[in-house]
């Protein structure tokens, strides 16, 4: 069993590997910085054909990564989409060219708090500048001029995905023919900044932590990062589905033990779930990324409010929530629905009934995915036609 | 072909509908009256359907539909946002079709509307001969089943809309195959042998 230091380093020796780009075009962030020659790390699936109209962006939500599909080279697990996207999944690899790159401020290869800082030559830690969603997507947006692709056939993502796709929309808005964004809302609610604080200050309380210094030691302050995620995974599940999973099932015993120790299923699966994220996640990239989550305001970007947001769009929209999501409700999905069809944007919309809560996007959900896959057919049979003419 | 399957009552609605307009059409369905319009008409459509698997079938179809219940969520359509907007053979199943009424003649510059006429003289001569509630091909449903919560007949709706000072533009009434006119004038006859009755207001 190698050390966790051992681990880290061998861990960054793999990320050294994975594809990059070097944006070399300077990025003046919303925080007023510029960063310039920054790395932006992604994955690409399937080929893009020739007349350059099949592929599709996919954006990652707050822990996830470039690893879409496939097994994962730096976990060896499998990609957080492997449901929805692969050889002849909802989005088909044999069919489609799939991209998703790391969110800038992550740990998977992008410019992030654990990289060097070139004026200190010491990891950036609380000296990275602060990232917004915006800031993400612009980012992003230098890969498709890397890759050559003037126009995507559609940019999809779940929760903060989905979040980066309205942005991405507002922003660029003639960047995609087609876009769904997943079980997310126009702006953070008092609730998920409330969560996000509460994983903030679960890290900062580890005195590993030590103000976000802790990679000079090269360690990670694990404690606080996996109560973080429990946090998350809590919020993800339903009350309803958890209830269903685990009930009051005890943990490989008969009866109570009097004691600390995870007795119930449920405590053993929140544990579980936040040790094993520490290896593969950097503490100082959930504050960062959780941070842009709360800025997200799209109707704040744009002063005539959200309508304003999506003002002229001629990108082909489909919105879908889940019934039992109680941290991106339906409620504000559908207001998302309100705003393109009041600025009369083409949009479609669906709620997909399940237990399964937020995480429901990551799971075979069956009507989840026939939706998504009728859509993206369909707009590719489109997009085809309309470059034709 | 596909078109000539397509009901009468559609193909009446879509001679109603001037070419490149903007249309929402409430109750949906599985989108073959949208599919129509568009293709033919090149009308801008726009769907609202409660039943999943017709909202499904809307969107492999690549027709822009949201899922959703007209009775409650029409108020996310602005104010004459649409030149026309279609209702077929629903009103008659809202809890408050008066308040939908409204609802879709603030959307739409003009409205659609049709009904199964409850006055078509099978309907009258079940009720008044069996003394039992009608069921019929265009009223398929028994007494304790059906969402028609609120039948009425071409007659009601025509007086409906003078009470309520909704200017009637054109009546339809179908029969089978055949369409007539219906005014002040011929209205009773119209109301005994029209199976139903398309009106378009606003």
């Amino acid at each position: 069993m190698p050390s966790l230091a051992g681990l880290f380093f061998w861990m960054n020796n793999k990320i050294e590997n994975i594809k990059k780009i070097e944006v070399s075009k300077p990025l003046k962030l919303d925080c007023g910085r510029t960063i310039n020659n920054f790395p932006l790390a992604y994955e690409t699936y399937g080929k893009l054909n020739s007349n350059k109209d099949n592929a599709i962006l996919v954006f990652h939500a707050l822990t996830g990564d470039q690893f879409v599909a496939g097994t994962n080279p730096i976990t060896n697990k499998e990609g957080w989409w492997v449901t929805t996207v692969g050889p002849g999944k909802a989005i088909d690899t044999n069919k489609y060219f799939v991209i998703c790159a790391n969110v800038i401020g992550g740990c998977m290869g992008s410019l992030g708090p654990k990289n060097i800082n070139h004026e200190t030559n010491q990891p950036y830690g609380l000296d990275f500048p602060v990232i917004t969603i915006r800031d993400m997507v612009r980012a992003q947006e230098s890969l498709l001029d890397h890759l050559g692709i003037k126009k995507l056939l559609c940019a999809t993502g779940g929760s903060m995905g989905g979040m980066q796709v309205l942005q991405f929309c507002a922003t660029f808005p003639e960047k995609t023919f087609s876009a769904i964004p997943i079980a997310c809302s126009s702006s953070h609610s008092a609730q998920n900044i409330a969560l996000n604080e509460l994983a903030r200050q679960a890290i900062m309380a580890d005195p590993v932590w030590d103000n976000g210094k802790y990679l000079l030691k090269n360690v990670q302050p694990k404690n606080g990062l996996a109560v973080a995620r429990m946090v998350g995974h809590i919020s993800y599940l339903s009350e309803k589905g958890m209830q269903e999973k685990f009930g009051r099932k005890l943990q490989e015993k008969a009866d109570y033990e009097f004691s600390f120790n995870a007795d119930f299923q449920v405590e053993s699966y929140l544990r579980h779930q936040g040790y094993t994220f520490v290896d593969r996640f950097d503490a100082n990239s959930i504050l960062y990324i959780t941070r842009a989550m709360d800025y997200f305001d799209l109707s704040k970007q744009f002063k005539g409010g959200l309508i304003e947001a999506f003002k002229n769009q001629k990108t082909k929209f489909l919105i879908m929530s889940f019934s039992s999501d109680w941290l991106y409700t339906t409620k504000e999905n559908k207001d998302i629905v309100i705003a393109l069809n009041s600025s009369g944007a083409d949009v479609s919309y669906s709620e997909i009934i399940t237990d399964k809560g937020h995480d429901s996007f990551l799971l075979n959900e069956l009507e989840f995915l026939k939706t998504l896959k009728g859509f993206i057919d369909s707009m590719y049979e489109k997009f085809k036609n309309e470059k034709r003419i | 072909m596909k078109n000539l399957k397509m009901k009468k009552e559609f193909k009446v609605i879509a001679e109603l509908l001037p070419i490149n307009t903007r249309v929402l059409d409430v109750g949906c369905g599985d989108g073959s009256l949208m599919s129509f319009l568009k293709k033919e008409k090149n009308i801008e459509v726009r769907g609202l359907e409660l039943d999943k698997d017709n909202v499904q079938k809307c969107i492999n179809k690549g027709l822009p539909v949201i899922q959703g219940d007209a009775e409650t969520e029409l108020h996310q359509f602005p104010k004459q946002s649409f030149d026309y907007v279609v209702l077929s053979q629903t009103l008659q199943a809202f809890y408050d079709p008066d308040k939908v009424l409204k609802e879709l003649l603030r959307i739409g510059k003009s409205v659609i509307v049709s009904i199964p006429n409850f006055g078509y003289w099978k309907v009258r001569t079940k009720l008044l001969f069996f003394g039992k509630m009608p069921v019929t091909k265009t009223l398929p449903n028994t007494w304790y089943n059906t969402p028609n919560l609120h039948m009425c007949t071409i007659k009601d709706l025509f007086n409906f809309c003078d009470e309520k000072n909704i200017k009637i533009k054109k009546v339809i009434g179908v029969n089978e195959d055949k369409t007539s006119l219906i005014k002040k004038s011929n209205l009773e006859t119209k109301n005994f042998f029209s199976k139903l009755g398309i009106f378009l207001i606003g």
